[in-house]
C-alpha cells in the first residue's frame, strides 16, 4: 500500500517538481548570466502553450516514438521510486532514451539524425559510469533492491565517493547540460540548430519537456540514495548536486563528442572501477 | 533413449536421400518433413524431460565404438588428402597428431570406452531444442535460399545435393556432442563439425572461400588437438573417458583435462585469438552463417564450456578464462561499431555474445551458469533470426551495407519489423538477452567485479551499434520506395518462426528457467538461481507495454501537418535536396557513423589477441599450479 502510495506520488508530483526544478534553473542560470531571468512557473506556460500549437511534423510515426519515450520514462520512474530493482530501472531508462533517439532517427532530417546520432554517443559514454554505480551500490549494500537499499540505513557515500562523484559527472550528460549538451543545444540558431528535437514542435516537444522533467527527479532520485540514510542531508546534497550542475553549465562551453566518450570512459575508468576495487578488496 | 538415437541418427536418413535425389521437388518434401520430424522429435524431448534429472545409457557391444574409429580415420584421411592437395601442410600435420593421439590411447591406454555412453540431462535437453527447432527452421530457409543463391550466381558450381547432405549430417553430428557422456564419442563428433563447417564456408569454391575454410580448419583443428590431449590425459592419468566421472572426480583431478577441453570450447566458440575463423566464415551462404552462429558449431563450444563450469568454479585458471571470455565480449563489441556490412556487425556481435557466456562458463557458480544458458538460448533464436533476415534483404536490395538499409520500414516492412525484433532482442529490455545480462552481471559481481567492469563497458558499445542500425531501419524517407522481391513461402515460415520464437521465449523464459535451467543447477550446485516474483512482475508490465506499443503504428494522429525536413531553410522543392552554398541544388544524403578511427578493426583485434593469447598461457599455467 505504501509502495502504491508513494509511486502514485511519484507519477503526480515527480512533473511538478521537475517543473519547478527547471524553473529554478533558468532563474539561477540567468542570475549566474546577469539576467533577472523568467518567473519560476516559466516552464509550465511554456508547456501549456507549446500543447496549444500546431502539430507539425515530418511523417506520421514520429511523433509516436516520443509517446512511448515519455510513456517509459514513466515507468522507470515508477520502478525506481516503488523500490523496484535499480538495474531493471537503468535498462528501462535505456529503453526510453532508445525511443527518443529512434523519433529523431525516424523524421529523417539532416539535423534530427545529427542529434540522434550525438545521442547515441552520449549514451555510450554514460553507459559504463551508470552500470558501475549500480555495481558499487550493489557491492556496499548486497541488493539491487531500491527499497532494501535504503532500509540499510547506512550512509552509502562513505563507502561510495568514487561513484557518487562519477556519477555527478555524467549527470551533467544526462541533464543535457553544458559541456556535454552536444545532441541538443537550447538555442536554435547553433550548428545543430535543436539537434534531436529539430523535428519535433507543439505537443509533441511538450511530451518530451515533460519526459525530461520526470527524468531529472529520477535522476535526482538517483542521488538521493546515497545519503539516504539522514534525510535533511540528502534533500541538501540533491539540491547542491543540481546547483553544481547549473554552475558547470554555465562555466563550460560546449565540448566535442570524443571528450565527451574519453572523459567519461576515463572517469568511469579512475573514480568508478577504483571505487569498485577498493570496495572488493575491504570485503 | 530411444529418442537420443532418433536424434542423432535420422538426420543421416535425409542426409543420404538429399545426396541421392537431383529432383528440386523431391529435395523440398524431403528437407520439410525432415525438418519437422526433427523439431518436434526434439521438441518431444523436452516434454518428457520437464524437470529432469540426468539419465544415462549405456551402449550394448562395440560395435558404435568400432564404427565411430572408422568413421574418426575416415575423416582424418578426407583431411590429409584436403590438405596435402592445396599445399597447406599445417592440416595433415595437426590431424596426424591429434589421430595419432586417439590411436596411441586407443590401443596402449587401456580404456576404450566409458560405462555410460550417452546421457541426457536438462542442459542437453535445451540444446537439443535449439538445434532442431533452429536447426531445422534454417535448413528449411536455405530450400529457398540456395535455389535463388545459384540463381544470382551462375558461376558457382550448383553442389545443392552435396550442401544438404552436409546440413544434415552437421545437424546429427550436434545431437551427438551435446547427448555424449563418452568423452572419446563426443570427440568423433565434435571433429565432423569441425569437418563440416570447414565443407560449407568453402561452399563456392572462390579463392576467398577456400583460404577462409581453411583458416577455419585450422583453428578447430588446434582445438580438436586440444581435445584430443584432454581425452589422452584422462585416460591415461585417470582411467576414464567418461564426462560425468570427469566431473565427478574434484576440481583438482579434473582441472587440467577440463582446460584442455575448455581450450577446445574457446577455438570453436570463435573467443579471441581464435576469432578470426567466424568472421572469415561469412563468405559461405547466408543460411550456413546463420546455422554456424545461432544453433550449432559455436554453441558446441559455450556447451562443453558450461559443461565444464562446476570444475572451473573458484579456480584461478576458472577466472582466466572467464576474462578471456570477458575480453572478447568488450573488444568484439566495440569493434562492430566500425562495421557497415550487416554480416559483420552480427558476426561481431556473436563473438561478443559468446564472450559472455564464456565469461559465465569461467566464473562457474550457480548464478553465471543459469545466466549463461539463458543466454545461448536468447542469442540462438535472435541470431538465427537476424541471419535469415539479412539473407533475405539481401536478395530485395541487393546489398548487405546497412546504408542502404535505410528507410527499409516503408520499403519491406515486414523484413524491417523481423530485423526490429531481432535487434531488441540482442539488446533492449525487456528482451532476454537482458535478463541474462542482468543476472550475468549479479553473477560477476558476487565471483569477481573486474568482468563486471569489463561488462559495463562493453555494454555501452553493444547500445551504439545496434541503435544506429535500428535508427537506419527506422527513418522514414521522402520518397518511399517498395522493394521489388517478394519473400517467398520457405523464407516465411523461417523468419516468421523465429520471430515468434525470439518474442515467445521472451515471455516463456521463466517457464525455461524453472523447468530445465534451475533444475540443472539444483543438481549441480544444490542451488537454485530464482528471479523473485516482484521482478517478473514487473517484466511482465514492460512486455506488455511493447506488445501494445506495436498497436501505435495503427494510430493516426488527426490535426498533424506535414512538413519537410529542416535544411537551414534552403529546401528545395519536393525537401529531398537543398540549394548549396554555390547556389547549385544538392541531394540530402544521410549517413551514419563508424568512427573508423576510434574504433579501428585491425589494432582492436590486434590488441585483443595479444591479451588473450597472454591470457591463454596464464590459463595452463595457473592449472598446472
Amino acid at each position: 500500500m505504501k509502495i502504491f502510495l508513494i509511486t502514485l506520488a511519484y507519477l503526480v508530483l515527480a512533473p511538478v517538481l521537475g517543473g519547478l526544478l527547471a524553473g529554478f534553473d533558468r532563474i539561477v542560470t540567468a542570475r549566474m548570466q546577469s539576467r533577472v531571468g523568467p518567473p519560476l512557473f516559466q516552464p509550465f506556460y511554456d508547456v501549456l502553450k507549446l500543447m496549444a500549437k500546431e502539430n507539425l511534423a515530418v511523417n506520421h510515426f514520429q511523433n509516436f516514438y516520443i509517446l512511448c519515450f515519455l510513456v517509459f520514462m514513466i515507468i522507470t520512474g515508477a520502478l525506481f521510486f516503488a523500490g523496484g530493482d535499480l538495474l531493471l530501472a537503468i535498462f528501462a531508462l535505456t529503453l526510453a532514451g532508445i525511443f527518443l533517439v529512434m523519433g529523431a532517427y525516424s523524421a529523417n532530417s539532416p539535423y534530427s539524425i545529427i542529434g540522434a546520432e550525438r545521442e547515441l554517443i552520449l549514451m555510450m559514454a554514460y553507459e559504463p559510469m551508470l552500470l558501475i554505480a549500480a555495481i558499487g551500490l550493489y557491492m556496499a549494500t548486497g541488493t539491487f533492491i531500491v527499497h532494501d537499499m535504503i532500509a540499510i540505513h547506512r550512509p552509502l557515500i562513505f563507502q561510495l565517493p568514487g561513484i557518487f562523484l562519477g556519477l555527478v559527472y555524467i549527470l551533467t550528460i544526462k541533464f543535457r547540460k553544458s559541456p556535454f549538451d552536444l545532441s541538443t543545444s537550447h538555442h536554435g540558431h547553433q550548428e545543430i540548430v535543436k539537434g534531436l528535437t529539430t523535428e519535433f514542435s507543439g505537443p509533441a516537444l511538450a511530451m518530451i519537456e515533460v519526459a525530461h522533467w520526470y527524468e531529472n527527479i529520477l535522476l535526482l532520485g538517483l542521488v538521493y540514495l546515497f545519503f539516504a540514510w539522514y534525510p535533511p542531508a540528502a534533500v541538501a546534497a540533491v539540491i547542491l548536486t543540481y546547483f553544481f550542475e547549473i554552475f558547470i553549465d554555465n562555466t563550460y562551453a560546449r565540448t566535442k563528442w570524443h571528450y565527451a566518450v574519453k572523459w567519461s570512459w576515463a572517469v568511469a575508468a579512475t573514480l568508478g572501477v577504483g571505487n569498485v576495487a577498493t570496495l572488493y578488496f575491504l570485503r | 533413449m530411444k529418442t537420443l538415437f532418433f536424434l542423432m541418427a535420422f538426420p543421416l536418413l535425409p542426409a543420404v536421400l538429399l545426396a541421392a535425389v537431383s529432383a528440386a521437388r523431391w529435395r523440398n518434401a524431403i528437407v520439410k518433413m525432415s525438418s519437422v520430424v526433427l523439431a518436434a522429435a526434439a521438441v518431444a524431448l523436452g516434454v518428457a524431460h520437464v524437470k529432469g534429472g540426468t539419465s544415462y545409457y549405456a551402449v550394448e557391444g562395440h560395435w558404435v565404438d568400432g564404427a565411430l574409429f572408422c568413421g574418426e580415420i575416415g575423416l582424418s584421411l578426407y583431411l590429409l588428402v584436403k590438405g596435402f592437395l592445396s599445399r597447406r601442410y599445417v592440416v595433415p600435420l595437426l590431424v596426424v597428431l591429434q589421430t595419432g593421439l586417439m590411436i596411441y590411447s586407443e590401443f596402449f591406454g587401456g580404456v576404450v570406452s566409458a560405462e555410460r555412453d550417452l546421457s541426457v540431462d536438462n542442459l542437453s535437453v535445451i540444446m537439443a531444442m535449439i538445434v532442431g527447432v533452429v536447426g531445422g527452421l534454417i535448413s528449411i530457409y536455405s530450400l529457398w535460399y540456395m535455389k535463388d543463391y545459384h540463381a544470382h550466381h551462375p558461376e558457382i558450381p550448383n553442389r545443392t545435393r552435396s550442401f544438404f547432405f552436409v546440413v544434415f549430417v552437421f545437424l546429427a553430428a550436434m545431437f551427438g556432442i551435446v547427448f555424449s557422456n563418452n568423452l572419446r564419442w563426443m570427440y568423433f563428433f565434435w571433429e565432423v563439425t569441425s569437418v563440416c563447417s570447414f565443407w560449407l564456408i568453402g561452399y563456392s569454391q572462390t579463392e576467398e572461400a577456400v583460404q577462409n575454410a581453411f583458416r577455419a580448419l585450422k583453428i578447430n583443428l588446434l582445438g580438436g588437438l586440444s581435445f584430443a590431449l584432454g581425452i589422452v590425459y584422462l585416460a591415461f592419468v585417470h582411467k576414464t573417458v567418461d564426462m560425468s566421472q570427469l566431473l565427478a572426480m574434484g576440481q583438482a583431478a579434473a582441472l587440467i583435462p577440463a582446460m584442455f577441453i575448455a581450450f577446445a570450447g574457446l577455438t570453436k566458440s570463435a573467443q579471441m585469438p581464435f576469432s578470426s575463423w567466424l568472421l572469415g566464415a561469412m563468405v559461405a551462404p547466408t543460411p550456413v552463417s546463420a546455422l554456424l552462429h545461432s544453433s550449432t558449431m559455436v554453441k558446441a563450444g559455450v556447451y562443453v564450456i558450461i559443461k565444464m563450469a562446476p570444475i572451473l568454479q573458484n579456480t584461478a585458471a576458472g577466472f582466466v578464462i572467464a576474462l578471456i571470455g570477458g575480453v572478447t565480449f568488450l573488444l568484439a563489441s566495440a569493434t562492430a561499431v566500425s562495421q557497415n556490412n550487416a554480416k559483420r556487425v552480427l558476426a561481431y556481435s556473436t563473438i561478443a555474445n559468446l564472450g559472455l557466456i564464456v565469461a559465465c562458463g569461467g566464473v562457474g557458480t550457480f548464478e553465471a551458469v543459469w545466466a549463461a544458458i539463458l543466454l545461448v538460448v536468447f542469442h540462438a533464436v535472435a541470431k538465427g533470426l537476424l541471419f535469415l533476415t539479412v539473407g533475405t534483404i539481401e536478395h530485395e536490395i541487393g546489398s548487405r551495407d546497412i546504408e542502404d538499409m535505410h528507410g527499409l520500414i516503408t520499403r519491406s516492412p515486414a523484413l524491417a519489423i523481423f530485423m526490429l525484433i531481432g535487434i531488441a532482442g540482442m539488446f533492449l529490455a525487456p528482451f532476454g538477452m537482458l535478463i541474462s545480462k542482468w543476472v550475468t552481471l549479479k553473477a560477476f559481481i558476487d565471483s569477481n567485479p573486474i568482468l563486471a567492469i569489463l561488462l559495463a563497458f562493453g555494454s555501452a558499445p553493444t547500445l551504439f551499434f545496434w541503435a544506429k542500425w535500428m535508427g537506419k531501419l527506422l527513418a522514414v524517407p521522402h520518397t518511399p520506395r517498395r522493394t521489388a522481391g517478394q519473400i517467398e513461402p520457405e523464407e516465411w515460415t523461417a523468419l516468421l518462426g523465429l520471430a515468434v520464437l525470439t518474442i515467445g521465449a521472451c515471455g516463456l523464459f521463466p517457464l525455461i528457467a524453472a523447468e530445465y535451467i534451475e533444475p540443472y543447477t539444483m543438481q549441480l550446485y544444490g542451488h537454485a538461481f530464482s528471479l523473485g516474483y516482484a521482478n517478473l512482475a514487473i517484466m511482465g508490465i514492460m512486455l506488455g507495454a511493447l506488445i501494445l506499443l506495436p498497436l501505435g503504428f495503427f494510430y493516426f494522429p488527426k490535426n498533424l501537418k506535414y512538413e519537410g525536413a529542416y535544411m537551414a531553410g534552403a529546401n528545395l522543392p519536393g525537401n529531398l535536396s537543398f540549394q548549396g552554398s554555390l547556389g547549385q541544388p544538392r541531394d540530402m544524403i544521410i549517413r551514419n557513423v563508424y568512427f573508423r578511427a576510434y574504433f579501428n578493426e585491425a589494432s582492436l583485434s590486434r590488441l585483443g589477441n595479444w591479451i588473450t593469447v597472454l591470457l591463454i598461457v596464464l590459463m595452463f599455467v595457473t592449472a598446472e599450479l
